[in-house]
C-alpha cells in the first residue's frame, strides 16, 4: 500500500459535492452499481497495471482496520 | 462566571412629543451587526438613530468565533484590542473519528498579523464593547432601547418608520433604513419578501457550561475538537469550544425527530454533556436546540431599505459565517453608505453592496451547506463514502482534506467585480488587505492601521508615489516625504511584492494595483470605487 500525495486541493469540496450529488434519487443498489463504474471508467483513465494494482492493494489493506 | 446581563435604560424618545428632524440612517436591531454599522458611520461623521425593542445584550453566547478579518474591521471600529484580550485565542483544530484523532489543522501557521485566526468571545461581550463604544459618539448615535419598528414605508426618497415605546407611539423620517434585525427580520418580513432555502432537518443542542476544570482531557488547551461519532454520542457530531470566564460550548447533534423541547431539559442535557466531560463539576449556564436553514435574499438593496447580516442571509454555524458575513456586510456599506450621504458618491454605488455582498452570502452559505452535509449523512451511500474518507484520513492526506467540520471563514474576495480596476498582482484586486508588521522612526504600526478607513495608496519598495489631494500615501521601504515605514522582517514586502503601489478602499480591499502609478490612473481607479463607471451613471 502506499500514500499518496493530496491532488484535490484546493478543489476537494466542489469534487465530494458533485459525488454525493451523483446519488441523488438512486436506490442502494443503483449507488453500488455506480460506484462499480465510476471505479471502472477510474481504471480506464489512469490506464497503468501497476499503479491500478497499488491502488487496489491500498484499499484493500484497510478492510480489517 | 456566569454574564450579568445588566438593562440597558430607556429614555422616552423626542418623537413622542414633537416631530423629529428627518433622520439620515436609522438601523433596526442593536445586536453586533447594528451596532457595528452605527460606530462605523459615526467614524465617517453620519449621524444614526438605532432602534431596538430589547434592552439587554443577547441571551447565551451564540455567535462566538470571531474570524482575523472580523478583528481586523472591529480594529478599525475601536474594540478590536478589547476583544482580543478578553476573548480566547485558538487556531488549532482537531477532528476526531470516534475517539481517535484523524488530523489537524493550524489556521495562522506564520506570523507577522495584529490579530490571530480566531478569538472565540460571547456575543454578549461583543454587544456590550459595541455599546460602550457608541457612547463615546454622542453627537452621532442615538441609541433607543425599548424603541420597536412596527411599521415602516418607503416613500422614494426616504422610509418613515412608525415606532412603540412603553409610553407609546411615535413616527420618525430617515434617508435609509437598515434592517439588521436578524433572522427573523420583521422589516423583511413586512415587505413580504421570499426568504427560503434549503432547511435542515437534524437538530443541533448547544449548551454553554461552566466548569473550573478543562474538558479538554488533562491539558487544557484552547483548540477546537470535532467529532465524527464518538463513542460518547454514537452516531452523531460533537463540537467543543472554549470561551472565555471557564465557559466551554458544547454542540451535539440530535436525531432528526428528537423533541426538542425536551431534549432542552436539563434532566435530558445533564447526562449528556457529563457523557464528555466526565465526573468534573460543571454548571449550565445556557441551553437551546435548534435547527438551521441557509438562505438569502434575492436582493439586498430595495431603494432606500437596506439588509444587513441575518436579516439578509442565514447559514448553518458550522465554519462560523454568520456573525462574521455580517460585520464584513458592516464593513462594505458603511463607507459607501458616508459616501453617497456626503455627496461624494452616485446613489448607485449602494447597489454595488448588493453585488458584493451577496457574493460573500453566497460563498458562505455554499460552504456551510457542505460542511452540514458532510456531517449529517442523509443516505445509507452518503454515510459509506464519509466512513471510509475518515478511515482513509488515518494516513491519507487528500481524505483528511476532504474531513469537512466547519470550513472555516476566510475574507471574501472581491476580484472581477465592478468597482475594482483589473490588474494582476501578489494580492489581486477585490482581495482584502493581508497585514504585516511595520516600523517607523516614531514607533511600530500594521498595515491595517495605516490603511483601513479611507482610500489609501501604498507603495511597496521602489515606486513613487503621485500628490493626491483625495488620497491618503503611505511608503514602504522607501524614502519620500510622505509617511514611510520599513516593513518589519520583509513581512509586508514578500507578501505584497516589491516595486508597485496598491489602492486600498477605505474598507481595506484593494481596488487597484500599478507598475507605476501616476496621477492619472490612481484617480481613475479611486473615481471608478466610488462608482463613476457604474452603468446607471455613463452620461
Amino acid at each position: 500500500m502506499s500514500i499518496a500525495p493530496d491532488r484535490l486541493s484546493p478543489d476537494q469540496d466542489d469534487f465530494y459535492n458533485t459525488l454525493i450529488q451523483a446519488h441523488e434519487g438512486l436506490s442502494e443498489a443503483q449507488s453500488h452499481a455506480m460506484n462499480a463504474r465510476l471505479i471502472l471508467l477510474m481504471a480506464n483513465r489512469i490506464g497503468d497495471l501497476a499503479v491500478l494494482t497499488d491502488l487496489i492493494e491500498t484499499a484493500r489493506s484497510y478492510a480489517d482496520g | 462566571m456566569a454574564y450579568d446581563y445588566t438593562p440597558f435604560p430607556y429614555v422616552a424618545p423626542p418623537g413622542l412629543t414633537g416631530t423629529e428632524p428627518r433622520h439620515a440612517v436609522a438601523i433596526v436591531g442593536a445586536g453586533p451587526i447594528g451596532l457595528a454599522m452605527a460606530v462605523d458611520l459615526a467614524q465617517r461623521g453620519i449621524r444614526s438613530v438605532v432602534l431596538d425593542d430589547n434592552n439587554v445584550v443577547s441571551v447565551g453566547s451564540r455567535a462566538i468565533c470571531w474570524s482575523k478579518r472580523t478583528l481586523e474591521i472591529f480594529d478599525r471600529l475601536g474594540i478590536g484590542q478589547r476583544m482580543l484580550e478578553k476573548g480566547v485565542t485558538w487556531k488549532v483544530g482537531r477532528q476526531f473519528y470516534g475517539d481517535r484523532e484523524v488530523y489537524n489543522f493550524d489556521l495562522l501557521p506564520e506570523d507577522g498579523h495584529k490579530y490571530p485566526a480566531f478569538i472565540n468571545l460571547q456575543q454578549y461581550y461583543v454587544e456590550e464593547y459595541l455599546v460602550a463604544r457608541a457612547g463615546e459618539f454622542p453627537e452621532l448615535i442615538d441609541l433607543r432601547f425599548k424603541n420597536k419598528v412596527v411599521g415602516h414605508q418607503d416613500k422614494g426618497d426616504f422610509v418613515a418608520l412608525q415606532i412603540e415605546t412603553p409610553d407609546g407611539e411615535y413616527q420618525i423620517e430617515a434617508d435609509y433604513l437598515i434592517a439588521c434585525d436578524g433572522a427573523g427580520s420583521a422589516t423583511r418580513q413586512r415587505m413580504g419578501l421570499e426568504f427560503s432555502g434549503q432547511t435542515f432537518e437534524e437538530q443541533f443542542l448547544i449548551a454553554d457550561i461552566e466548569m473550573e476544570q478543562s474538558p479538554f482531557g488533562d491539558e487544557d488547551v484552547p483548540e477546537r475538537w470535532f467529532w465524527f461519532d464518538p463513542t460518547f454520542h454514537p452516531g452523531k457530531s460533537a463540537l467543543l469550544h472554549m470561551q472565555p470566564d471557564n465557559i466551554y460550548r458544547i454542540d451535539l447533534q440530535l436525531d432528526a425527530d428528537a423533541d426538542g423541547k425536551a431534549e432542552a431539559a436539563e434532566d435530558k442535557v445533564v447526562p449528556r454533556i457529563k457523557a464528555i466531560v466526565g465526573d468534573k463539576p460543571f454548571k449550565l449556564d445556557w441551553v437551546s436546540v435548534y435547527k438551521f436553514r441557509c438562505i438569502k435574499l434575492d436582493q439586498m438593496v430595495h431603494n432606500r431599505v437596506i439588509f444587513v447580516g441575518d436579516s439578509a442571509h442565514v447559514v448553518s454555524p458550522f465554519g462560523a459565517r454568520g456573525g462574521n458575513g455580517g460585520i464584513q456586510d458592516v464593513d462594505n456599506l458603511g463607507w459607501k453608505l458616508a459616501a453617497v450621504l456626503t455627496d461624494n458618491a452616485p446613489a448607485s454605488l449602494i447597489r454595488t453592496y448588493h453585488q458584493e455582498r451577496s457574493h460573500g452570502a453566497a460563498e458562505n452559505i455554499k460552504n456551510s451547506s457542505r460542511s452540514t452535509n458532510f456531517m449529517t449523512p442523509k443516505t445509507p451511500i452518503e454515510a459509506l463514502f464519509r466512513a471510509e474518507a475518515l478511515t482513509l484520513a488515518q494516513d491519507q492526506p487528500f481524505a483528511q482534506k476532504l474531513l469537512n467540520s466547519g470550513r472555516l471563514s476566510v475574507p471574501c474576495s472581491l476580484e472581477g467585480m465592478d468597482l475594482q480596476t483589473p490588474g494582476t498582482a501578489q494580492v489581486a484586486p477585490g482581495r482584502a488587505l493581508i497585514d504585516a508588521p511595520l516600523e517607523s522612526e516614531t514607533g511600530s504600526s500594521w498595515l491595517l492601521n495605516e490603511v483601513q478607513g479611507q482610500f489609501t495608496l501604498v507603495g511597496f519598495g521602489d515606486v513613487v508615489l503621485p500628490d493626491l489631494p483625495s488620497v491618503r500615501r503611505i511608503g514602504i521601504n522607501q524614502r519620500a516625504d510622505y509617511p514611510c515605514f520599513t516593513a518589519t522582517n520583509g513581512h509586508a514586502i514578500r507578501r505584497y511584492g516589491s516595486g508597485k503601489a496598491y489602492l486600498f478602499r477605505p474598507d481595506g480591499h484593494v481596488c487597484a494595483v500599478f507598475d507605476p502609478p501616476t496621477e492619472q490612473s490612481v484617480l481613475a481607479a479611486r473615481a471608478r470605487a466610488l462608482g463613476a463607471e457604474l452603468e446607471e451613471n455613463a452620461a
